[in-house]
């Protein structure tokens, strides 16, 4: 044998930095806004637990958008199943006396249908997934507006215990005459939380997880090798469809609420949460844990801008853009370096 | 009889046979749903009815298909920043004509300005959209994702967040009639486009290139074209006839509305290329099969309006006939049918064969 | 079926648009065996193995399996492996952004309670890897390792699944010595335990020393089976060039000697980065040079960084004298150079276009976009080289897709004649092509080059660089490594040259 010096001293790749780069920023943003903003209360750790409950929703249908991601897919009807989900789980628990049980699993058999038809368009006839998934984003908003063009609030009892049901941590803030305000989350926060912790189970320790990252890093090839590609890719939409009808129950107990114009510009959250937490549109490469971080960066853009007052919140869309612009880019950059290696 | 029969099919593979049996079918449904759809009268020196109105109406999306045409020609993706530049382009020609005021009843530039300035800042849209495509390999459609959420916010910047009026009879002109001349001037504007990007495609040799560098990229550089320069100059028109239709239709409401400017016009634009008989994976196109799906898709928006569909629900109609299109489009679905074919022919060759 | 074998192929058919890849083939596999499947580029060898392991369906015939009562069909290579045949391609075809553990286990992953166990995973790939002395980490990622190791890894992966049947499809183009003699020991190994293996190479020396068998292909029909032992190694290739080898044998008696010699490209030090290491070369004008060496030698690499496909990043080009600067291929088509690509599909056509559209692209190209032909200029043109190439097409608006391999390769050539060139590169211009459209590209070469152009020549066939070439530069390993011409230009001389015994 040729004497080589073998290459087992660790290298950081690319991806892993980008994924340094995303917390780094995170912790970067939020020290800032702790810093600039803490007048007006943004070190207080409620703050904190706030990017949770106002993301709730975002970061369970993140993790779905990141599992089609890394199969080279994407999902951009993502925002209107989560109107739709609310408008239907608004209308039937208000207007035809459904219960909020009834209401959820309406959520999510939508999400699930969503799911299977476009798996079935993408995986099976080989349609690209952004023109499925653009045709879902119409049809889903169109069908909102067919169900109602008002605003319906929830009242259902039952949900609104669920929604505002206070879980209180050991640890909070003291208000300015020295009374202590235990910090809190809702019921949404611990259901993300164990959807995140699920979702890394899968994609890291089953054939499944496994699978879509094979196709995401070169489709001939896991066809090659044996995997069941079709399969593999349409359980990952109806995964997607799934989380997606979930996320969007979990946004409904935030808002309280059904509208033809919620969750416009969703899928973009999705998107740029899973891009900016090191997920490759090429795809084959990201992680749950990654993405997390992305939908952090985000809630924490739009606290800021809230926070700040006078910024008007199309803000919140333009900084998110430029920045998912910007990984983008990184992304496109490594990839150029890569090849040249 | 066998004439006939190649007759027909002749007829039948012409690229603009199933756009034009589609136009004809909404037509002809058209007349059933709606009471009075063909007729056509006169006021005022003006011709009026569905017909016109449809016509009318379609300027913008006609607009945007010829762009869009070229877009999914050379890069076999979409452009759905489309309807968003839109805005922005009518916001930055309001906001030089008011002045920055909120409503004004003069104009503080010459419209001609104002209408530069849009083109020059959709044409920016355009280039940047062509930039992280063409030069950084981004799929046209997530490239385009990010101005579409983030264009209407930089339209609402731009006006301040307000509906922006300009109350001038010579501002109006653009979106409805100039003086007696019977014909809108949307559809002046829009057969103007057509016609500029049919003289070039003619003219030079543009389209084989675009064509060429859709079909295959890395053959096309290594017969000498720049298929990246080229993929950019799509991008590039594309935005700036997006820039050109957002002017018609701010003109056509006197007002820059961020939020409702070309809302879900994407959808009809890249329906209307679809439908035109164009593949959305890029290549070979037809501009007059876009034209004709345009007016297809206004068709159809009218047949719904006419059922008493509204607005916020036309998209599910759409939705469904992009998937319908792009179902009988897919490899997968002609080669299923293809089987099923050869199966029922080699089927009868055996009761043939049998005799 | 007969006791001792494993696998047969009977009467196989396969067609493509255009091309019959596989008509009425019959294979048949023993157990401990190794069965050499040659044929020439385009023979049908990798359509065999895809049919076999469902990559494509195949039209007519059957595949049996020792063990399988009847017909088997593989409607995918899943099913391929279920049914115990395992595949490494000459691409390698395994997951860059997977660790090389996951490559070696992906689809059968040891499990602990229903989900993926890593350390046991991990330290079985350990294992593995040290059986096969492949030097990597199971925890690295792929894309980090060389290409012969991925190769090696892929071979691991296939011979870890405890198959009846190894195709080893085109497996050495990227291993060294060691690592192919590794690789026969293995096979050797893998033969004493009954394994059926299908080789397929085109090095001959490795068919005469690991191989029992060869079956020979031929423009997708079946020449023969054979034992090793029975069929030298001129009959073998007298068996894979077919019956019209001597017709071919001298076209080029009656073509002139070089007289003169001015060059036309002079590079000084040209090379590309990671492709082709910097190299000296001078063409004359008339003068057709081949470029011999085996596959990812550098020999396309090297036309490939003249004519500025790859841009050259260190050194000097001259055309005609004049020190020129290429940047895209267009600076080079301006300087007179025209450039057929090796892989025709992927790089030559464009699809949908037209015949016509296909032969006058470079040639607008070249006049740029707003100086378009006339449709008159184009139909002349079209016309003109569909009949001096005699294109076999329905008309010159057909798309070229529809047009056999052949057909379609005459029109690129057209394409490029059509520009009126100086210096004419053809990679593999003969690639999967029938004998009689062989002859007359070859006849036509050296008419041109006669009218004065001058031409780089690529091909595998080394009879067919011998009957064009009047000089040959050798490559190796991204490098040139010398020129033969006179009475070295012989199969042994370029042989040798090749593997580079005498340096």
């Amino acid at each position: 044998m040729k004497a080589k010096v073998s290459g087992t001293k660790k290298k950081i790749n690319g991806t892993t930095f980008l994924l340094m780069i995303t917390i780094l920023l995170f912790v970067v943003m939020y020290a800032a806004g702790m810093i600039v903003f803490n007048d007006k209360g943004f070190a207080k750790p409620q703050m904190f637990l706030n990017l949770f409950i106002s993301n709730a929703g975002l970061l369970v249908i993140a993790m779905g958008e990141t599992i089609v991601m890394i199969t080279a897919g994407i999902d951009i009807s993502v925002g209107s199943v989560t109107a739709l989900v609310c408008m239907v789980a608004a209308n039937q628990m208000e207007n035809h006396g459904a219960s909020a049980y009834t209401a959820l699993l309406m959520a999510l058999v939508i999400g699930l249908l969503f799911g299977l038809i476009q798996g079935f368009l993408v995986s099976y006839l080989e349609i690209q997934p952004f023109i499925v998934t653009l045709a879902g984003m119409f049809f889903g908003r169109g069908m909102t507006s067919i169900i109602s063009t008002d605003m319906i609030s929830i009242k259902n009892a039952t949900f609104m215990a669920w929604a505002k049901y206070k879980i209180y941590m050991p640890f909070g803030s003291y208000s300015k005459r020295g009374k202590f305000l235990p910090a809190y989350i809702y019921p949404t926060v611990i259901i993300a939380i164990i959807v995140l912790i699920v979702i890394m189970i899968i994609m890291k320790y089953t054939k499944f997880g496994r699978s879509v990252y094979a196709i995401g890093g070169n489709e001939q090839s896991a066809l090659m090798m044996g995997l069941n590609v079709k399969k593999t890719k349409m359980c990952a939409y109806l995964l997607d469809g799934f989380l997606a009808g979930l996320g969007g129950f979990l946004f409904c107990m935030n808002s309280c609420a059904g509208f033809v114009e919620q969750a416009k510009g969703l899928e973009m959250d999705a998107i740029s949460s899973a891009v900016i937490g090191g997920t490759l549109l090429s795809g084959g490469v990201g992680t749950p844990f990654g993405t997390l971080f992305g939908v952090l960066i985000k809630g924490t853009i739009s606290s800021l801008i809230t926070t700040q007052g006078t910024l008007s919140s199309w803000w919140v869309r333009i900084v998110l853009s430029a920045l998912l612009c910007f990984f983008i880019v990184l992304q496109s950059v490594f990839a150029s370096l890569k090849k040249k290696n | 009889m066998s004439t006939n029969k190649s007759g027909w099919k002749k007829l039948t593979s012409m690229r603009l046979f199933m756009p034009l049996v589609c136009l004809l079918a909404i037509i002809i449904v058209a007349t059933i749903t709606i009471p009075g759809f063909l007729s056509i009268s006169l006021k005022n020196g003006v011709p009026y009815g569905y017909p016109v109105d449809v016509i009318n109406r379609a300027s913008e999306l006609v607009i945007l298909a010829v762009g869009m045409t070229l877009v999914t020609a050379a890069s076999g993706g979409q452009d759905i920043s489309v309807g968003a530049v839109m805005a922005v382009a009518a916001a930055v020609c309001c906001q030089i004509l008011s002045g920055g005021e909120v409503s004004v009843n003069s104009l503080s530039a010459p419209i001609i300005v104002a209408f530069l300035a849009a083109l020059v800042a959709s044409g920016i849209c355009g280039a940047f959209n062509g930039l992280l495509v063409a030069k950084l390999n981004i799929q046209p459609m997530v490239a385009t994702l990010i101005l579409y959420t983030a264009g209407r916010g930089i339209a609402q910047l731009i006006t301040d967040g307000q509906i922006t009026y300009i109350r001038v009879k010579s501002y109006q002109v653009f979106g409805s009639y100039a003086g007696k001349f019977p014909i809108p001037m949307p559809v002046v504007i829009a057969i103007i486009v057509v016609i500029i990007a049919y003289a070039i495609l003619k003219k030079t040799a543009l389209g084989l290139y675009i064509e060429s560098v859709g079909i295959n990229g890395t053959a096309s550089r290594l017969v000498g074209l720049n298929s990246t320069m080229i993929k950019f100059l799509t991008y590039l028109i594309c935005g700036v006839l997006a820039g050109v239709a957002g002017f018609v239709a701010s003109s056509r409401i006197y007002s820059a509305d961020a939020n409702n400017i070309g809302l879900n016009l994407e959808m009809d634009a890249i329906l209307a290329v679809a439908l035109g008989g164009n593949a959305l994976g890029g290549g070979k196109f037809s501009l007059m099969g876009s034209v004709i799906g345009a007016y297809t898709i206004q068709a159809l928006t009218t047949v719904l309006y006419g059922l008493n569909v509204s607005a916020d629900q036309l998209p599910v109609y759409k939705a469904i006939v992009v998937v319908v299109i792009v179902v009988l489009q897919s490899p997968v679905f002609k080669k299923f049918i293809a089987v099923q074919k050869e199966k029922r022919t080699s089927k009868a060759a055996v009761k043939g064969g049998a005799n | 079926m007969e006791g001792n074998v494993v696998l047969t192929m009977r009467d196989i058919s396969k067609t493509f648009p255009g091309v019959k890849a596989l008509q009425h083939v019959d294979f048949t596999l023993r157990k401990g065996e190794i069965h050499a499947l040659m044929g020439e580029n385009g023979a049908g060898k990798s359509t065999l193995i895809k049919v076999l392991t469902g990559v494509h369906e195949f039209e007519n015939g059957e595949i049996r399996l020792d063990g399988k009562d009847g017909p088997i069909i593989n409607r995918s290579p899943q099913d391929a492996q279920n049914n115990g045949i395992s595949t490494v391609y000459q691409e390698v075809n395994l997951c860059p952004n997977l660790t090389v553990a996951e490559n070696l286990f992906i689809g059968r992953e040891p499990r602990k309670a229903g989900f993926i166990d890593w350390r046991t995973m991990n330290k079985r790939a350990t294992e593995l890897l040290e059986s096969f002395e492949i030097d990597a980490s199971a925890t690295q990622k792929l894309e980090e390792v060389s290409l012969a190791r991925q190769q090696m890894i892929a071979i691991a992966r296939a011979v870890d699944m405890k198959c009846k049947v190894l195709i080893l499809d085109e497996p050495t183009s990227s291993l060294d010595d060691d690592e192919v003699a590794k690789l026969f020991k293995l096979m050797n190994r893998l033969k004493g335990e009954g394994v059926g293996i299908i080789f397929v190479t085109h090095f001959l020396e490795q068919v005469y020393e690991v191989c029992d068998r060869i079956t020979v292909l031929r423009n997708g029909e079946l020449v023969g089976e054979y034992e090793v032992k029975d069929l030298p190694r001129v009959m073998l290739v007298a068996k894979m060039m077919g019956k019209d080898f001597d017709d071919l044998a001298d076209i080029k008696g009656d073509h002139a000697e070089l007289k003169e010699f001015i060059p036309v490209i002079e590079a000084e030090e040209l090379g590309h980065k990671g492709t082709i290491k910097p190299f000296d070369m001078t063409i004359n004008k008339g003068e057709v040079v081949g470029f011999t060496g085996l596959l990812g030698s550098g020999r396309s690499e090297l036309v490939r960084a003249i004519y500025g496909a790859d841009k050259a990043d260190s050194g000097k080009l001259k055309v005609n004298g004049k020190e020129v600067k290429i940047h895209a291929p267009i600076d080079a088509m301006k300087l007179g150079m025209a450039y057929l690509p090796e892989d025709r599909k992927k790089d030559g056509i464009i699809a949908d276009l037209s015949v016509r559209e296909n032969i006058i692209i470079a040639l607008q190209a070249k006049k740029g976009m707003f100086h378009p032909m006339s449709r008159k200029e184009m139909d002349e043109a079209a016309d003109k080289y569909i009949k001096m190439l005699q294109i076999k097409t329905a008309s010159r608006e057909t798309p070229i897709k529809s047009l056999s391999g052949g057909n379609q390769q005459k029109v690129i050539i057209g394409r490029w004649l059509l520009t009126n060139p100086d210096f004419l590169i053809l990679d593999e211009p003969t690639r999967g092509i029938d004998i009689g459209t062989k002859t007359e590209i070859q006849k036509l070469v050296l008419d041109l080059a006669d009218q004065g152009m001058s031409v780089a020549f690529i091909s595998s066939e080394v009879e067919e660089m011998l009957r064009t070439c009047s000089r040959m530069a050798v490559m190796r390993d991204g490098r040139k490594v010398g020129e033969i011409s006179g009475d070295e230009l012989s199969q042994e001389g370029i042989m040798k040259a090749i593997a580079g015994g005498e340096e």
